[in-house]
């Protein structure tokens, strides 16, 4: 099994550091992963990308020509990669920012007011980190609680500080589809 | 840090980290995208291990600086990428006729001229040719994921030293921004001729010139012809490819470093459709695994050989089968990473025009 | 009602794509308005660094020649002496002049190459990601100064044009700022003098610009234009260093 996934925002909203998560819990449960970040020309409010592969086996190709899932955080990003996206995946969408949506019919559309749903909770700087929780909730390409139990050391010495609210906002995402089922 | 955990880790710092592990004392570098990450990886780093990190004021000035601490005894490093390593070509002779170990890193960018800073294998010529002036050759390797970035760079220093001489890293701007799992062990001690050629003050022994200067040609052919027996041992020590499903194959893919990643890819595709396919890797350009291409290619009708270029390490595939199986070229030039899918494409593509089956 | 201000004809419409905050986008258009108006279009030649203004051409709608990094002096020097009648200027950044263009700028000075360079001071390197740069000031930090910068083991900030106003070649030497608009209005007026000493044909023209770079200094905008004023222009004093027309030898 091999799965790509892109995730775009704007510099500076932790779409790197969201996807990097990601691709830390998926080596700590033992899969092959490669993490491949983008950067726009401009150094401040340009493109932040990143690409994560998760795999069974060695992975080839760390570029996703056409990713199963798609992360969109701002509109440009939506604009600039949804005809990417391969037929029959899901594209999730900040619907807080993002106002338009695909013309295509043949994805999956998920919708999480990350943005409204952080201010009412953690805080807006970690609305990235519940557009992950409710990711992981959605594709199961890692386990929920491994993210939760590892986020020690995926944080880092510098930024274990910040551990309670980074789980905080797993949760709010997370439980954001147990809401709806 | 624990050696035997995974941590994930861009491929640039993982050279960083490496270089430290096998007890790198001098980094010299200038900054160039896609490599910059190193310099910045080393300044901090070699602060915390009491080593030195000096960004020279240019490629040319750092190169001579590694040339500098390699001949006082230190292990020494540079970084940079394709148009910086055309700066340090002559630093690369000069360091090959001295016979001076010391680690160069090219993370290959799109060229020529001032190019783009997307992946690239344009500089294979560069790297195997020599490069620079003048009857030298120069051990190069080509990893293809991180944890062979960070293996092969700590490796590279034991081989300067054993042989004395410059060892060139050829990465490229895909492999340097990965950010892969590795483990970072640490470093197997082994025995490492007498470093009796440094200069460190003759104090209590006669003084040593380190010079590439022979006016006389007879000294300087009998020098052109020791560097030659030692270019030969190598060829004889060094060879390293990996090989993947050839046992069977009718046609073998050749291609290295990121390249050989994506080939591997599209092989197990083919693999899967029934096609007989298997993959060669080199790891070491420079000397060049002839013997393996000639023994694992016996059996195959077809050579296809893809690189990030317009073709270079195919003359190499050409030489060493002598002519005696096909080769067809696939190139993607310019910073183009190809996907798995297209290379899997050209593979059926030949399979079906040569009527391998 | 009066048009006061229109784009200068010899700046593309194409939006600059230069960071909030970055003086390039000023001096950009200091140089166009300088070129309208001294209507030289026609016989100028520009010369852009590998720096975050590799792309001036995209912007300058003359003549341009990309340069490998550090070498724009000695391309300069090709242009100018086989076209003398034509003004050719350089416009680098700091490892451009100062670091690995070392030998070229000092020798086109030394050989008083009829030629002007612009060069546009930071601090930094911009365009690689916020790496020290020859004339970074002492305790700053940068990607590869991460204690900030230490005489000790990093050296000096150096003030090339200062070194440079020394030589005989060197007909007219100067260091601006773009901090407040009298001082962008001054850089105007220095860049004006360093193109007509080159028609003049006296020698080496240099203006120094100081220039904020707000993303690797890691502060906003507002603040780069400060720390330009209070403190750079501590380190790197403006003035006029040299000026061969006011001098008894022409």
């Amino acid at each position: 099994m091999l799965q790509k996934t892109i995730m775009s925002g704007i510099g500076g909203q932790g779409i790197l550091f969201s996807g990097l998560c990601l691709a830390w819990t998926a080596m700590l449960e033992g899969h092959h992963v490669t993490y491949l970040p983008s950067y726009g020309a401009e150094m401040r409010g340009g493109v932040a990308s990143c690409t994560i592969a998760i795999s069974d086996e060695e992975i080839a190709s760390p570029v996703a020509s056409s990713p199963d899932y798609l992360v969109v955080m701002d509109n440009e990003s939506l604009l600039r990669l949804q005809n990417q996206s391969a037929s029959g995946g899901e594209i999730f969408i900040n619907s807080s920012i993002v106002t338009d949506r695909p013309g295509r019919g043949d994805v999956e559309l998920v919708e999480i007011p990350v943005n409204e749903l952080a201010i009412s909770t953690v805080g807006e700087q970690y609305a990235n980190m519940v557009m992950l929780g409710a990711f992981v909730n959605r594709t199961h390409q890692v386990k929920f609680s491994t993210m939760i139990d590892k986020m020690d050391i995926i944080l880092g010495k510098s930024k274990v500080k910040f551990k309670d609210k980074n789980i905080e906002a797993l949760k709010v995402g997370y439980e954001y589809f147990q809401k709806e089922k | 840090m624990n050696k035997t955990e995974k941590v994930l880790m861009k491929g640039t710092d993982a050279i960083g980290e490496a270089a430290i592990q096998a007890g790198c004392k001098c980094y010299f570098g200038y900054p160039i995208t896609p490599q910059n990450e190193i310099p910045e990886y080393m300044s901090r780093r070699m602060e915390e291990v009491g080593g030195v990190f000096l960004q020279g004021e240019s490629e040319i000035a750092s190169i001579n600086m590694v040339l500098g601490a390699a001949a006082s005894g230190a292990r020494a490093m540079t970084s940079s990428s394709s148009p910086g390593i055309s700066l340090k070509q002559e630093g690369l002779s000069f360091l090959a006729s001295l016979e001076l170990p010391a680690v160069i890193v090219n993370i290959n960018r799109g060229g020529p001229g001032l190019g783009n800073i997307a992946p690239s294998q344009g500089d294979y010529y560069q790297a195997t040719r020599g490069g620079g002036h003048g009857d030298y050759r120069m051990p190069v390797y080509a990893p293809a994921s991180v944890q062979e970035l960070y293996d092969i760079t700590m490796k590279c220093f034991d081989i300067a030293d054993i042989y004395r001489s410059p060892v060139m890293i050829l990465g490229d701007g895909m492999m340097g921004q990965i950010v892969e799992p590795v483990i970072l062990h640490g470093r197997e001690d082994i025995e490492l001729p007498p470093k009796d050629y440094i200069l460190d003050g003759a104090a209590g022994r006669p003084s040593r010139i380190v010079k590439s200067l022979i006016l006389d040609v007879r000294l300087m052919e009998e020098h052109n012809w020791k560097l030659k027996r030692k270019y030969d041992l190598m060829k004889r020590d060094l060879p390293l490819h990996e090989e993947f499903m050839t046992e069977d194959a009718k046609m073998i893919v050749v291609a290295y470093g990121t390249a050989a990643r994506i080939a591997k890819g599209a092989v197990k595709r083919v693999r899967a459709s029934g096609f007989q396919v298997g993959l060669i890797r080199p790891i070491t350009l420079w000397p060049f695994p002839d013997e393996a291409i000639v023994t694992l290619t016996k059996k195959a009708k077809l050579i296809l050989v893809f690189e990030m270029s317009t073709g270079q390490m195919i003359d190499d595939v050409r030489l060493a089968t002598r002519g005696k199986v096909d080769c067809e070229f696939y190139g993607r030039p310019g910073g183009v990473v190809a996907a798995p899918q297209e290379i899997s494409r050209i593979i059926e593509r030949h399979w079906l025009q040569w009527e391998l089956s | 009602m009066k048009k006061v201000f229109t784009r200068p004809k010899c700046l593309k419409p194409a939006p600059f794509h230069y960071c909030p905050g970055c003086g390039h986008s000023i001096i950009h258009r200091l140089v166009a308005e300088l070129i309208d108006e001294m209507d030289i279009r026609g016989k100028t030649i520009c010369i852009p660094p590998a720096g975050c203004a590799v792309l001036a051409y995209n912007y300058f709608d003359i003549d341009t020649c990309e340069s490998a990094h550090g070498r724009g002096c000695a391309i300069a020097t090709g242009f100018k002496r086989a076209l003398p009648d034509r003004i050719i200027f350089t416009y680098q950044g700091d490892g451009d002049m100062a670091a690995i263009g070392t030998a070229e700028t000092i020798h086109a000075a030394n050989r008083g190459e009829i030629i002007t360079s612009i060069f546009v001071n930071n601090a930094v390197y911009g365009m690689t990601g916020g790496q020290m740069a020859p004339t970074t000031m002492l305790g700053q930090k940068t990607t590869t100064s991460p204690y900030g910068r230490r005489s000790k083991v990093e050296g000096y900030p150096l003030k090339i044009t200062d070194l440079i106003a020394q030589l005989p070649g060197a007909a007219y030497v100067a260091r601006t700022s773009v901090a407040t608009p009298a001082k962008v209005m001054a850089t105007k007026k220095a860049l004006k003098r360093a193109f007509e000493i080159q028609i003049l044909g006296s020698g080496y023209t240099l203006v120094e610009v100081l220039s904020p770079c707000p993303t690797n200094w890691k502060v906003s905008p507002k603040e780069a234009f400060k720390f330009l004023e209070e403190i750079m222009e501590k380190e790197y004093p403006l003035g006029v260093f040299k000026d061969i027309t006011k001098t008894k030898e022409s």
